[in-house]
């Protein structure tokens, strides 16, 4: 009843090709540096003229612990990240102080964290217990973005971010990811967040995804996922087709926040960006890495690729009657 | 592109592992299983005489060609005697000689052989023998019995035939009664018979030799008849004319002459015993194999001192192992700790069993990820905080070896052969699992874990495989191609079916 055969036919991408055919053939290893470490990818982006999340300081030595708070400085709001994490693992989100004491800081979730805390979380990080390789890592101290309200209802704490797929130069799937109470405000599916597909063509949400099921509803705030435009949206589609330039993989997941102020920022790119967002979009990959496969032209500039795909992939909506019976 | 070097080289490997194993089993016989047996006879002779005042001469036929049966080994049990084998006439001899002694004198001669059926008698061809010379009455009755016996026969199989047929008649003719008259004993029997065919210008001569069975302690030398038609010898009963040999028959000697001779003793008793046992077959390839100079016994691991051997035989199931681990994460898509972790887990669960391993395993997974969830609130540095797991590790191996056996649980000892880095490694990777991914992850990466571990250990543990595998290492290169052909596996993996159907079903 249900086989490989199936999932073939919906165009649907495994584990082990994506791995095999598109990671390990357009991805080449020397390169990832360029989106492994957060902070070559930043320096990278801010070279293409790519909107970023302002750097206020790197910390790349247990000594240097202690000039945490001075780079934090008189900023509310920061984010401390592993250069080299993987997974969104390790990330602290300080969206506040305590207001009778400053060296008190409050996370996303509004529990309190004191100082010594948040330095031992840095201290940790430098020592690379989030790096990919395990080897002695860099703590990023960024901007800390800011909640756009068009995403309040769908999400419980944190920021939503949205995830391109990015083949050969060419934005051919996404999603937005929804923070949630057991995601502890973080973007990751993962970690329990939810995906919502993305139509490409008009940038409207589609239906979520929380774990390998498909959901309607936020799990928290019980909102409708479907059917919120995300703003800027030719321009994200830009962003994350320029990646290509950036990096020199031909496989890439980009990573954009939408900022109350700022409007889309790159948040980083994933040499091997996971397989959900299929379940998410309800579409498979491969019948759309196929059709760029047909469609490809070199000569292509990122805004024309975007265009492209926009043409190409618009959402086969659900209906209440659906239309062809095979569907 | 890299697909097809893939595939070439696959096939290469597998080529080169199955040609191999295939030469191995089927030339050299190295046994498929570990039990495989092949029965041996050990055939004992025992001489005993009383030394007389002079110098000793004991001469023994020994057997020299064997149809059915190999030769393992032979040796003798004398005291003081000088022993050589030596090739004389139609057969072999040894040769036991001593200055001087004393008293009741005992020599053995022993030979182990196997049963062979490629093992074919190549000896040459006889001339015609001489006319022997036979007294008259005799004379004339062997002549009519000749010209009889040729006028009813067509060549020299059924002129055997017709004569050993007239011979055994209950109320034989008064030619033959003549013959036979002498021939009180079986063996004097087909003396007579060889006489008759050499007076027919026929080659023939007597094979004396023993029917092998299970265990006997005294057993007479069975004669045959042994008949050379002008291209290859050929066996007779005496007793029925039907041609061949009978079953497990070991040919000691050929001719008239008796089984021993002594020069300067008397008494002389000469005993057979025989004993079967059973050889390992392995042992019989590699003996085979060493006759044939074949340099893949030279370079088998059989070489190798044994308890190199043994080590070896555990450390060659490691790709089998990590043939499972590739299957269970690439096939079926299984989530795990670490990518080999579950096959030296395995490796550990030889030791201990699969019931008290995955019990061990889960007691000290579960008291280390305890201590290190303590660990964590005190904020230590990476290495630091892994060292301090492992020695956590190493502590409460000891507790558990200890209590258990304060328990009497002897099995809580065998906690000590579990890889110890490896296991604060999981422990390590499982907490930070847990605190940044939740409970439910790291509990599933870890019973996946546990999973593998098991299957690979059932994998791992079947005897057939691993006497397959050490005693046919080549075997390797078929799994290496395996692995190398899976490496290239772009299919969905079993999980991903369930894992992706709601794309399928809307």
């Amino acid at each position: 009843m249900f086989s490989g055969k199936n999932l073939a036919s919906a165009g649907v991408l495994g584990l082990n090709q994506r791995n095999a055919d598109f990671i390990m053939r357009l991805n080449p290893r020397r390169l990832y540096p360029r989106v492994d470490d957060k902070l070559i990818t930043k320096t990278l982006a801010i070279g293409a003229g790519m909107a970023v999340p302002e750097l206020y300081g790197v910390i790349s030595h247990q000594a240097d612990v202690r000039r945490l708070p001075d780079i934090a400085g008189e900023h509310e709001s920061f984010v401390i990240k592993p250069a080299r994490g993987s997974g969104g693992d390790g990330i602290v989100v300080i969206t506040g102080r305590s207001q009778r004491k400053r060296s008190s800081y409050r996370m996303a979730s509004g529990m309190l964290i004191s100082e010594a805390e948040l330095k031992h979380q840095t201290s940790n990080i430098v020592s690379g217990q989030y790096s990919l390789s395990g080897n002695p890592d860099s703590a990023l101290i960024e901007y800390c973005v800011k909640f756009d309200p068009l995403f309040a209802e769908v999400s419980y704490q944190g920021v939503p971010d949205i995830r391109v797929i990015v083949y050969r130069g060419y934005p051919i799937m996404a999603m937005v990811r929804l923070p949630t109470r057991s995601s502890g405000g973080k973007a990751n599916l993962h970690q329990g967040a939810v995906g919502a597909g993305i139509d490409i063509s008009s940038g409207e949400t589609l239906t979520g995804v929380l774990g390998d099921d498909v959901v309607d509803e936020h799990p928290d705030t019980g909102a409708l996922i479907a059917g919120l435009y995300i703003p800027n949206w030719e321009f994200i589609l830009q962003s994350a087709a320029r990646s290509l330039d950036v990096t020199g993989l031909g496989y890439l997941g980009v990573d954009i926040v939408i900022d109350r102020d700022r409007g889309p920022l790159i948040l980083e790119m994933n040499a091997r960006p996971g397989l959900n967002i299929q379940i998410a979009n309800c579409a498979g990959l491969s019948s759309r890495i196929n059709r760029i496969d047909e469609i490809f032209d070199p000569k292509a500039d990122p805004d024309a690729r975007a265009r492209i795909c926009r043409r190409e992939f618009p959402a086969q909506r659900q209906t209440a009657f659906p239309l062809d019976a095979s569907q | 592109m890299t697909r097809r070097y893939v595939y070439i080289i696959a096939a290469v490997l597998a080529g080169i592992s199955i040609a191999t194993f295939i030469y191995k089993s089927q030339v050299l016989g190295f046994p498929m299983t570990g039990q495989e047996q092949t029965p041996a006879w050990t055939i004992e002779t025992t001489i005993r005489f009383d030394a007389g005042p002079g110098s000793i001469k004991v001469n023994l036929q020994i057997p020299t060609l064997t149809p059915g049966f190999q030769t393992l080994d032979e040796y003798n049990v004398s005291k003081g005697y000088s022993f050589f084998p030596t090739y004389v006439g139609g057969g072999r001899e040894a040769q036991w000689a001593i200055r001087r002694t004393d008293g009741m004198q005992t020599l053995y001669y022993r030979r182990v052989v196997f049963e062979d059926p490629a093992s074919e008698q190549i000896d040459t061809t006889p001339p015609f023998p001489p006319p022997p010379v036979i007294n008259e009455p005799l004379r004339t009755a062997v002549e009519v019995i000749v010209a009889d016996v040729r006028a009813q026969s067509a060549d020299t199989a059924s002129f055997t035939t017709e004569l050993l047929r007239r011979c055994n008649d209950p109320s034989p003719g008064a030619n033959i009664e003549l013959l036979l008259a002498d021939a009180s004993t079986s063996a004097q029997f087909v003396e007579t018979i060889t006489t008759v065919l050499a007076a027919a210008r026929i080659p023939a001569r007597m094979i004396r030799g023993v029917i092998l069975q299970d265990q006997q302690r005294r057993v007479d030398p069975t004669p045959w008849l042994e008949v050379h038609d002008g291209d290859r010898w050929r066996y007779f009963n005496p007793n029925t004319g039907a041609e061949g040999l009978p079953g497990r028959y070991l040919i000691w000697w050929r001719g008239n002459q008796p089984l021993v001779h002594v020069d300067g003793g008397s008494n002389v008793e000469v005993n057979f015993a025989v004993q079967k046992n059973y050889l390992d077959s392995m042992a019989i390839a590699e003996q085979r194999a060493e006759m044939e100079g074949s340099l893949l016994v030279d370079f088998s691991l059989f070489s190798l001192p044994i308890q190199t051997q043994a080590v070896y035989s555990v450390l060659l199931m490691i790709p089998i192992g990590a043939l499972i681990m590739v299957i269970m994460r690439n096939i079926v898509g299984i989530d795990a700790f670490g990518t080999f972790m579950p096959v030296l887990i395995a490796l550990a669960f030889r030791e201990t069993q699969l019931f008290w391993g995955v019990i061990l395993f889960t007691l000290l997974v579960a008291l280390g990820l305890s201590i290190r969830f303590l660990l964590e609130r005190l904020r230590l540095l990476l290495v630091p905080r892994l060292g301090a797991v492992l020695i956590v590790v190493v502590i409460l191996m000891l507790v558990i070896s200890i209590v258990s056996h304060k328990l009497g649980l002897e099995t809580g000892l065998s906690v000590a052969l579990f890889p110890m880095v490896i296991i604060a490694m999981t422990i390590e990777r499982m907490s930070v699992v847990w605190e940044e991914r939740g409970a439910g992850d790291a509990i599933r990466a870890g019973l996946g874990s546990l999973l593998v571990a098991a299957v690979a250990y059932l994998a791992m543990g079947m005897d057939w495989l691993e006497h397959l595998i050490f005693t046919f290492p080549e075997l390797l290169l078929l799994v290496l191609a395996v692995v190398l052909l899976l490496g290239r596996y772009t299919g969905y993996r079993l999980t991903e079916l369930r894992r992706f159907r709601p794309i399928v079903e809307q």
